[in-house]
Formats: C-alpha cells, sequence, structure tokens
C-alpha cells in the first residue's frame, strides 16, 4: 500500500545515490516538485532516464547530479536548445555525462517492456540509422515466424519512478488525467515509485471508468504538492507556463545566471513551500 | 511560404503526424482552409485535434482538451504509428542530404560533439511507418549538406536505394519544402530535384545555397504566390497564438 510522506521525506527515503531514476512527464504533469527536492537534498551520481529531458533533467544536470542520461530527445519544447545539457556534453561541465541516446518509440516500447516484466521490448524501428551504431543497447532480432528483422533494446527498469498526478484518493490510489506519456508504464517498470500529487479527496471522481488510475499497491509513496509540476501543467489545475519556457533559455545560456537562478528559486526554498 | 506552400500538400483524407512550429503552422493553415476534415495526430497522444491556437510544445493542453480522444504514448507509438495508420509525416533537422537523410543528433563527433542537438525523438520510426514523409526546412549550404555529420533519420538511404533492401514498404520523403524552393525525389535514383522555385528565386541562388550539386527537374515551375486568403487565416491564427502564449509562436 502506498505511504502518505512529506515531499522531503519521500526523497529522502526513495532515492538513493546512484540510483537510475526516471522522473516522467509529456510535456504534461512533471514532477518539477519532485526534481528539486532531489537537487536541495544533493542527490548525485544518478543515472536519469527520460524520454524528453527537457527544464527539469536541464536543472539536474546543471547541479552535476547525473552521470548518465538515458534519452529520446533533449530539448526544450518549441524554444530550442537545453544549454546544460549541451555544456556537460560539449565541454563537460559542471562534470562530463555518459549519454545512452535512443528514439521515442524505443523509449516508449522499453518502459512497456519493464511494466510488462519482460526482458526486453521489439518493435520496428532505427533501421537504417546511426542510432544503432553508437548505442551498445540497440540490437536487431529476426522474427522466428515472418524472418523480418527488428529492433530489440532492453526493458527500462527504474530503481524509482517519480511522476506528478492530479489526485490521489485517502486510501493512496493514484489518478492522472489528460496527456497521460509513459507514466502508468514508468510506475509500473519501476521497484520503487513516488508519485506527487495535486490534492489528496476523499474519493477519486468517476470521470469515466477507463479514467488512468495508478492503485494504491503499485504505488510506495505519495507526497502532496500542490503546484508540483509548474511550469510544466496540470490539466484542470492550471496552464502551462509557456513564457517560461522561453525564459528559459537565457537563464541557463549562462553558468553564473543558471547558479543564481538554482540558489534563488530551488536551493532557498524548502520542499514544503516550493513551487 | 514554406508554411503555406506545406499546407497546400496536405489533403482532407491524410492523418498528419504533427511536429511543433512550421509543420503544426502548416497543417492548421489547411485544416483551416482547403482540408477541413484533415486530422491531426501529435506524438503526445492527442488523436484528431483542432486547437484554435498552435501549440508552444507537443504537448500543449489545448491539444487535449480539443482532441477526440488522448492516448498514451507507448500506444500512440504502437497501434497508431507502427501499426501504419499514420499517412504524413512532417520532418526537419539540422542537416538535410541530397537523398532525404536526415541529421539531428550532432554536428562533430559523436563521442565529442561541436554541437549536441536535441536528438531524434520520435523522427527515425515516424520516417520509417508513415506512408510517406514531407521534409521542411530552411534552405542554406549548412544544412543541405553533401555529407551528414551523423544518420539520425533514413531518408532513401546514403545511395537512395536503401529503403527496399531494409524491408521498408513506406514511400519515404516524398516532399522538401524550403523557404527557396519545392523538391521532390526523382522516381528512379531518389535524388531530390528542384521541381518549383517560390516566386523571385533565381536557379542560382538555389546553387549557391545547396551543398550538393544539385539537380533540376525537367520542367520547373514557379510556386504559387499566398492567396490573400491563406494569409489572412495564417495571421489570424498566429495573432491568437501570440495572444494565448504571451510568446511569438513561430
Amino acid at each position: 500500500m502506498s505511504e502518505f510522506l512529506s515531499l522531503h521525506a519521500a526523497v529522502a527515503g526513495l532515492v538513493r545515490p546512484g540510483d537510475t531514476v526516471a522522473l516522467e512527464g509529456f510535456t504534461h504533469l512533471i514532477p518539477f516538485a519532485a526534481g528539486h527536492e532531489v537537487i536541495r537534498q544533493g542527490i548525485g551520481e544518478l543515472t536519469l532516464i527520460r524520454m524528453t529531458p527537457d527544464l527539469l533533467y536541464d536543472q539536474m544536470i546543471g547541479c552535476g547530479l547525473a552521470k548518465r542520461l538515458v534519452f529520446s530527445w533533449g530539448g526544450n519544447p518549441g524554444v530550442g536548445s537545453l544549454h546544460r545539457l549541451r555544456d556537460a556534453v560539449e565541454r563537460g561541465w559542471p562534470r562530463p555525462i555518459e549519454l545512452e541516446e535512443h528514439s521515442h518509440a524505443a523509449m516508449a516500447h522499453a518502459y512497456a517492456a519493464g511494466a510488462a516484466n519482460m526482458p526486453a521490448a521489439f518493435f520496428r524501428g532505427y533501421l537504417g540509422s546511426d542510432l544503432a551504431a553508437v548505442n551498445p543497447n540497440v540490437r536487431f532480432i529476426d522474427c522466428p515466424f515472418t524472418g523480418e528483422q527488428l529492433a530489440a533494446v532492453p526493458a527500462l527498469r527504474p530503481d524509482v519512478a517519480i511522476v506528478h498526478a492530479q489526485k490521489a484518493d485517502r486510501e493512496g490510489n493514484v489518478l492522472l488525467e489528460g496527456i497521460v506519456g509513459v507514466q502508468k508504464e514508468a510506475v509500473l517498470a519501476a521497484r520503487r515509485s513516488l508519485v506527487t500529487v495535486e490534492e489528496v479527496v476523499n474519493a477519486l471522481p468517476r470521470t469515466s471508468p477507463n479514467a488512468v488510475v495508478l492503485p494504491s499497491w503499485t504505488v510506495t509513496a505519495i507526497a502532496v504538492a500542490p503546484g508540483g509540476a509548474k511550469p510544466s501543467y496540470a490539466h484542470g489545475y492550471y496552464a502551462r507556463d509557456n513564457a517560461f519556457y522561453v525564459a528559459w533559455d537565457a537563464i541557463s545560456r549562462d553558468r553564473g545566471t543558471f547558479q543564481a537562478w538554482i540558489g534563488e528559486h530551488v536551493l532557498s526554498r524548502s520542499a514544503e513551500v516550493a513551487s | 511560404m514554406m508554411t503555406v506552400t506545406a499546407a497546400r500538400a496536405l489533403t482532407d483524407d491524410d492523418v498528419c503526424f504533427v511536429g511543433i512550429g512550421l509543420p503544426s503552422a502548416a497543417c492548421n493553415l489547411a485544416r483551416l482552409t482547403h482540408a477541413p476534415r484533415l486530422r491531426l495526430v501529435y506524438e503526445s497522444g492527442t488523436i484528431e485535434t483542432r486547437p484554435d491556437v498552435l501549440p508552444l510544445s507537443i504537448g500543449d493542453g489545448e491539444l487535449c482538451e480539443t482532441a477526440l480522444t488522448t492516448v498514451s504514448v507507448p500506444e500512440m507509438f504502437q497501434y497508431w504509428l507502427q501499426g501504419g495508420r499514420i499517412t504524413i509525416g512532417f520532418l526537419g533537422g539540422a542537416q538535410v542530404d541530397r537523398f532525404g537523410n536526415l541529421n539531428s543528433t550532432v554536428i562533430g563527433d559523436y563521442a565529442r560533439p561541436q554541437v549536441r542537438l536535441p536528438g531524434g525523438g520520435g523522427a527515425p520510426e515516424i520516417a520509417a511507418c508513415c506512408r510517406r514523409i514531407f521534409i521542411v526546412m530552411r534552405h542554406s549550404r549548412r544544412a543541405f549538406v553533401d555529407r551528414l555529420a551523423f544518420l539520425t533519420t533514413l531518408g532513401h538511404g546514403p545511395t537512395g536505394q536503401e529503403r527496399r533492401a531494409l524491408g521498408l514498404t513506406t514511400e519515404g520523403p516524398a516532399l522538401l519544402v524550403s523557404d527557396l524552393c519545392i523538391m521532390r525525389p526523382h522516381p528512379e535514383t531518389k535524388e531530390l530535384q528542384v521541381t518549383s522555385l517560390h516566386p523571385g528565386v533565381t536557379r542560382d541562388r538555389v546553387v549557391e545555397e545547396t551543398g550538393w550539386p544539385v539537380a533540376f527537374s525537367g520542367v520547373v515551375v514557379e510556386t504559387p504566390a499566398p492567396t490573400a486568403r491563406e494569409l489572412e487565416v495564417l495571421r489570424d491564427l498566429h495573432a491568437r497564438t501570440a495572444a494565448a502564449h504571451g510568446v511569438p509562436a513561430e
């Protein structure tokens, strides 16, 4: 059964130095508050997994927490480059970062394989791409029935998955709505999971019997973090702060400006008043 | 000019995998003008979405609120893209070669790149699984290169003949729209050839801005200029977008 913890206690209890960590959310419901708490606690040597390592991972990488990144598209959506990621890859600042690079299809299939307790994912992909040559975790097999060549990637099995959701009920069942991304797969694939939520309600609304619900017994811990996805968004609660995504380009371009921003907006806050 | 020309290539029968920026503007312009039944799919999982303003990102709330349905990202890539349901995929990149292969990974050596680009995202499988691919890119010698630094996304392959050898049955790049011209693959060699020049653009200009000895098809026409209605709809779309986001969208 999921346990209700403060954000500080949840991150301290679930995320350990050297862990493989997936903070997921496809544009929507990105767990910024939880990621900022990882930065405040200075939990390092992480392997970070995320399909679209956008601003949150730019911040964590810029703070030197990541030794390795598993990803499929690393940019600021609709804006341009991630300057902290580029600084780490191109110049090794604040530390070099090792990349394991995939396509979106590969990551999506690999999470689904992790959730399904399969060793690997098989799909039609990577044909003719140099990505297969630079990533030893991309291989090809022949279909035993048709002989068709298929791509294979190992299942993603994070030590801990962190996602944000709209609601949990008092039993610890979690509801996600809107663009649901790969969050369900990431939680089910992970050994431990933390879900931050906008609010706790007596009972989840039955808006649709097919809504995405993570039953209490699939989640390790829940922490209440209102506004915990900002500047990303929570469908039904607040909109995406597109202006901040644009502003991040200038903030992140320079090491000093970036560090000043982290100092003021992350390090000087506490988990309880952040976001 | 690029947006309007790309929009005109879309029809009511298409199911289109839409990327952010120019493809998104082109697809929505088509939907608001000559192709009202055009179905738009964004890789965040939104199917048959009808946004009133252009999204800044692939997963803005506007896309979900106006969609017929929204599915998970694994479902989007497994059933809808790999399942062969998408007719047109729009792609771009930092570099394109004469056979429509694309680089969006690195400039320079992979392990020690001069420029680290965002990466492939959905492009490698979009290029393989959509029935046809439209490429939209600004024309320059730095982008239209003789040799890619990295082949992220297969077009017609390094010699133009690799798709069939790899077992792909989809068409691959069928159209490239730049700010100077329209290019289409030669039916046999698959090399991109200029088929239409935008108003005021000379052959010399295209030659100068292309990093390989660019070929022109037997008949080269002039791209029709945007109509008053196309420009009006596009301007309104951009104005609504700027007002909604508080930032100028492309």
